[in-house]
């Protein structure tokens, strides 16, 4: 990828920069520019080039690039591990517990047409975030606005079906541990602490009533989910500050990494559920 | 104290006087100064769980009830151990020293993400509060390692430390991934993989632990709160959880955090070993790919912690084997470091003192880990003292040991001071000795049964009347170290007022940092040094002038110019 030279000008806002330069402004760009600012702190950037898009310990806009992938990816990584371990906790009660996910499934407790929904809310995001990168490598700060923004709206409209299912969850009292209290059809269960049914012998129960221990499966769902639904929070999070950046002009041909990387981690956002939604809602 | 300038040393531009101001610091981006700020808290908790371990060996000096209850004896061992784990020794090296080095021993300006660095030690800062606030509000008593059922019913404040723990475990994670990616990129034209100084090879090694196991932590916390607060049911056998599954979580990340905690000492071992020898180190590569083998290997071993668990007898078996493989690496490394000193020049400075008790103590820690790997023996010793004994012989003898080595060794370099030599290797012996009265009679108190947690041991007595003997000595032995620990805070920080100005190069080590002023500029390099093997010595020559030590050629220049015998 070659660097281009293009840079705005410096507004006298980043007021212990030393300023040395003031390249050729960009074309393409549709606003005047402001200066990204690198740092919190009240750092001296003592002599060279002044190009505010690029952090005074970096030799090049490659370099730094390499260093914010390679960190974003890293990142994605360590995410993947801390919900490996929710995948583990899902993959050990489903060997020795089967019988309570067949119940789940049987039972609906889970709204497929609301999972499916969202899944391919969160697929067409990915679209649209992918599409924004390239506005972002071409400097198309127009196309790149609209369709962070589709994408954010996507991610609302995500979190609203959540909202919609735990709802529904709530309101059936089909809730974690010892808050279960879902009356089957059949009107066996209690709405009281139920989920420890009498010492009878354990045997998977017939199917008429629940098996034991069903809220289990809840304590995994909303954990899982829960935990995911946050991460949509935090990406929505991201793509808002990203609009604002874009707004301000700050991205360009030569520096758009910011959005590469909440590009990927939406992605991220995106895999998880779709490893989500089949294990808890389809699988049978 | 002598104390003439020294011809380059400009103090109004050391990092620590520019940018002047308290604000500087708190918002600073600068990688020198994150490490100062890591380094005071960080021995500020090493202090808080000295004094919880103080009141342990204080309890435990008699038979019976001797200072406290058994509530707050619980208290008491949790505390220690967890302040000092969380808080102290898996940040120490590398959040400490680590920060501070890694740069400059690269030439560079910074790591590759100051700003998330900054972040990494305000989620210290936060950690630790949240820490202080369950000492402040109630406590915790579940042992460090929060087994399920009892910290899921004990009325301690259990989520209070967890929650701190989790947003400790995401400082953990941020630093390593920021040690990656500078390794990665930041790496100046010439310094291949197999030029950078071992401290790296180290560095990165322990950040990919950091990275792949901390997050399994977090996982392992969260499913914690949750079950206190909502009762999700997945650790709790009455709603159809299991207890079991919370040891295989936990010690998941438990086991590869003990290798967090030596992999960065081992580090500093081979740069202190080779300098302090005057030799290049023996085995370059076995040392570097070694660090990688421990930090993978590291990951297979967790079951040796749940051999009484009841978990299979397969399962018991494969990890006992795996546990004596990862064994393999470590004593490789001591054998180089071993061939590194054999026919070196050895100099006894502070310290290589603490090198040469590294290597000795972290001996007797790895192989106690050894027998306590073998299965049918570890049916007998686990729970019991020799456990405590194993894990302070390589977590103290081992990685504080070599902290404080690597804390005397780059002092000059971070504070511009020098240090009083004799008082160090005063103070050094004197932790020597008080270590190993203090934990070596805990090998023996648990060969001969008796079991750790335990606050009144009376009632062993009967058939064990050697138990108060042992356990008295032990307390003795405390105290001793307890004070050659304090030695050693008044003589460094004695050096701060009126240590002679540090020379750049006062050992004659031959990795980046020792290229730039003690203390450095803010900039680190006015421009990036020379890429060099770094491990010869040969082009450097001890300068009476500066006392410290230069590149050969300008002092032979001088001499030239000099008449004879100058």
């Amino acid at each position: 990828m070659k660097h281009h030279a293009a840079f705005r000008g410096e507004r006298a806002c980043h007021r212990n920069l030393q300023q040395h330069d003031t390249e050729t402004m960009d074309s393409r760009s549709d606003s005047p520019s402001h200066s990204a600012t690198p740092g919190r702190g009240a750092e001296q950037h003592s002599g060279a080039s002044h190009d505010a898009t690029l952090a005074h310990h970096f030799q090049s806009h490659e370099q730094q690039f390499a260093a914010g992938k390679l960190g974003m990816w890293i990142f994605l990584l360590t995410e993947v591990l801390l919900f490996g371990g929710l995948f583990c906790a899902y993959a050990v009660y489903r060997a020795n517990r089967p019988e309570i996910f067949h119940y789940a499934y049987e039972h609906r407790f889970l709204d497929v047409n609301l999972g499916a929904l969202n899944t391919v809310i969160l697929i067409f995001s990915s679209f649209t975030m992918a599409w924004a990168v390239r506005c972002a490598q071409l400097g198309k700060q127009r196309g790149l606005i609209a369709l962070l923004t589709i994408t954010l709206v996507c991610g609302g409209l995500f979190l609203g079906n959540k909202y919609l299912e735990y709802k529904h969850k709530w309101e059936e009292r089909l809730l974690p541990g010892k808050h279960f209290g879902y009356q089957a059809e059949t009107g066996e269960g209690s709405p009281a602490v139920a989920a420890s049914p009498p010492a009878s012998s354990a045997a998977p129960q017939s199917e008429e009533s629940p098996p034991e221990y069903v809220a289990v499966f809840f304590g995994i769902y909303f954990m899982m989910t829960g935990l995911h639904a946050l991460h949509v929070a935090g990406g929505m999070g991201a793509i808002a500050w990203l609009i604002w950046r874009a707004a301000k002009g700050h991205f360009t041909r030569a520096y758009f990494g910011p959005v590469d990387y909440v590009g990927l981690y939406w992605h991220l956002v995106d895999i998880i559920w779709i490893y989500l939604f089949p294990l808890l809602y389809l699988i049978h | 104290m002598a104390t003439h300038p020294l011809p380059e040393a400009d103090s109004s531009k050391s990092y620590l006087a520019d940018p002047p101001g308290v604000w500087s610091w708190l918002v600073t981006l600068d990688h020198k100064r994150i490490g100062v700020m890591y380094l005071v808290s960080i021995l500020a908790a090493l202090a808080l769980g000295g004094f919880f371990a103080m009141l342990v060996r204080t309890e435990l000096a008699l038979p019976g009830q001797t200072i406290m209850g058994n509530n707050a004896y619980n208290q008491m061992f949790t505390l220690h151990g967890a302040v000092m784990i969380f808080l102290f020794i898996i940040p120490g090296i590398p959040a400490a020293l680590g920060n501070f080095v890694l740069p400059l021993m690269l030439g560079a300006k910074d790591v590759a993400f100051p700003r998330l660095n900054l972040f990494s030690y305000y989620l210290y800062v936060i950690g630790a509060v949240f820490f202080l606030l369950t000492l402040l509000t109630g406590g915790l008593d579940t042992g460090w390692t929060f087994y399920v059922p009892y910290s899921t019913s004990t009325d301690t404040r259990v989520v209070t430390a967890a929650i701190g723990a989790f947003v400790l475990g995401f400082s953990s994670v941020f630093t390593g991934l920021n040690f990656v990616v500078t390794i990665h990129t930041l790496r100046p034209p010439g310094m291949t993989w197999f030029r950078m100084p071992l401290f790296l090879w180290a560095l990165y090694a322990t950040a990919i632990i950091q990275l792949l196991a901390t997050p399994v932590l977090g996982i392992t916390l969260l499913l914690i709160a949750a079950e206190r607060l909502v009762g999700i049911g997945i650790f709790d056998p009455q709603i159809g959880g299991d207890p079991v599954l919370f040891q295989h979580f936990f010690w998941f990340y438990s086991h590869p955090a003990v290798y967090i905690m030596i992999l960065p000492a081992m580090g500093i071992e081979s740069e202190l070993i080779s300098v302090f020898s005057r030799k290049h180190i023996f085995g370059y590569r076995f040392i570097a790919f070694s660090s990688v083998a421990i930090a993978l290997l590291g990951f297979l071993v967790w079951g040796h912690h749940m051999f009484v668990s009841g978990q299979s007898a397969l399962a018991s078996m494969i990890f006992s084997a795996l546990t004596f493989s990862v064994a393999i690496p470590s004593a490789i490394k001591v054998f180089n470091w071993l061939a590194t000193m054999y026919r070196g020049a050895i100099s006894l400075a502070t310290p290589m003192c603490y090198g040469l008790m590294f290597i000795f103590l972290f001996g007797i820690g790895g192989l106690t880990g050894l027998f306590l790997g073998a299965l049918s023996v570890d049916v007998h010793l686990h729970d019991t003292y020799f456990v405590v004994a194993h894990f302070h012989y390589v977590m103290f003898g081992g990685t504080l040991i070599a902290f404080l080595g690597g804390l005397h060794y780059w002092w000059p370099k971070i504070t511009g001071r020098m240090f009083s030599d004799t008082w160090g290797r005063v103070a050094a012996v004197v932790i020597f000795a008080g270590f190993n009265l203090t934990f070596f009679p805990q090998f023996v108190l648990g060969t001969r049964g008796m079991p750790r947690r335990y606050f009144d041991y009376s009632k062993l007595l009967e058939v064990h009347p050697e138990f108060a003997g042992y356990n008295m000595l032990s307390t003795i032995g405390a105290f001793l170290l307890a004070g050659g620990m304090i030695l050693v805070a008044v003589y460094l920080l004695h050096s701060l007022w009126r240590g002679a100005p540090a020379p750049a190069n006062p050992w004659g080590a031959a990795t980046g940092e020792w290229q730039c002023s003690s203390p450095p500029p803010r900039e680190n390099f006015a421009s990036p040094p020379a890429v060099r093997d770094p491990y010869d010595f040969s082009h450097l020559v001890f300068d009476p002038r500066t006392r410290g030590y230069v590149a050969r050629s300008s002092t032979e220049v001088a001499a030239a110019a000099q008449p004879e015998g100058g």
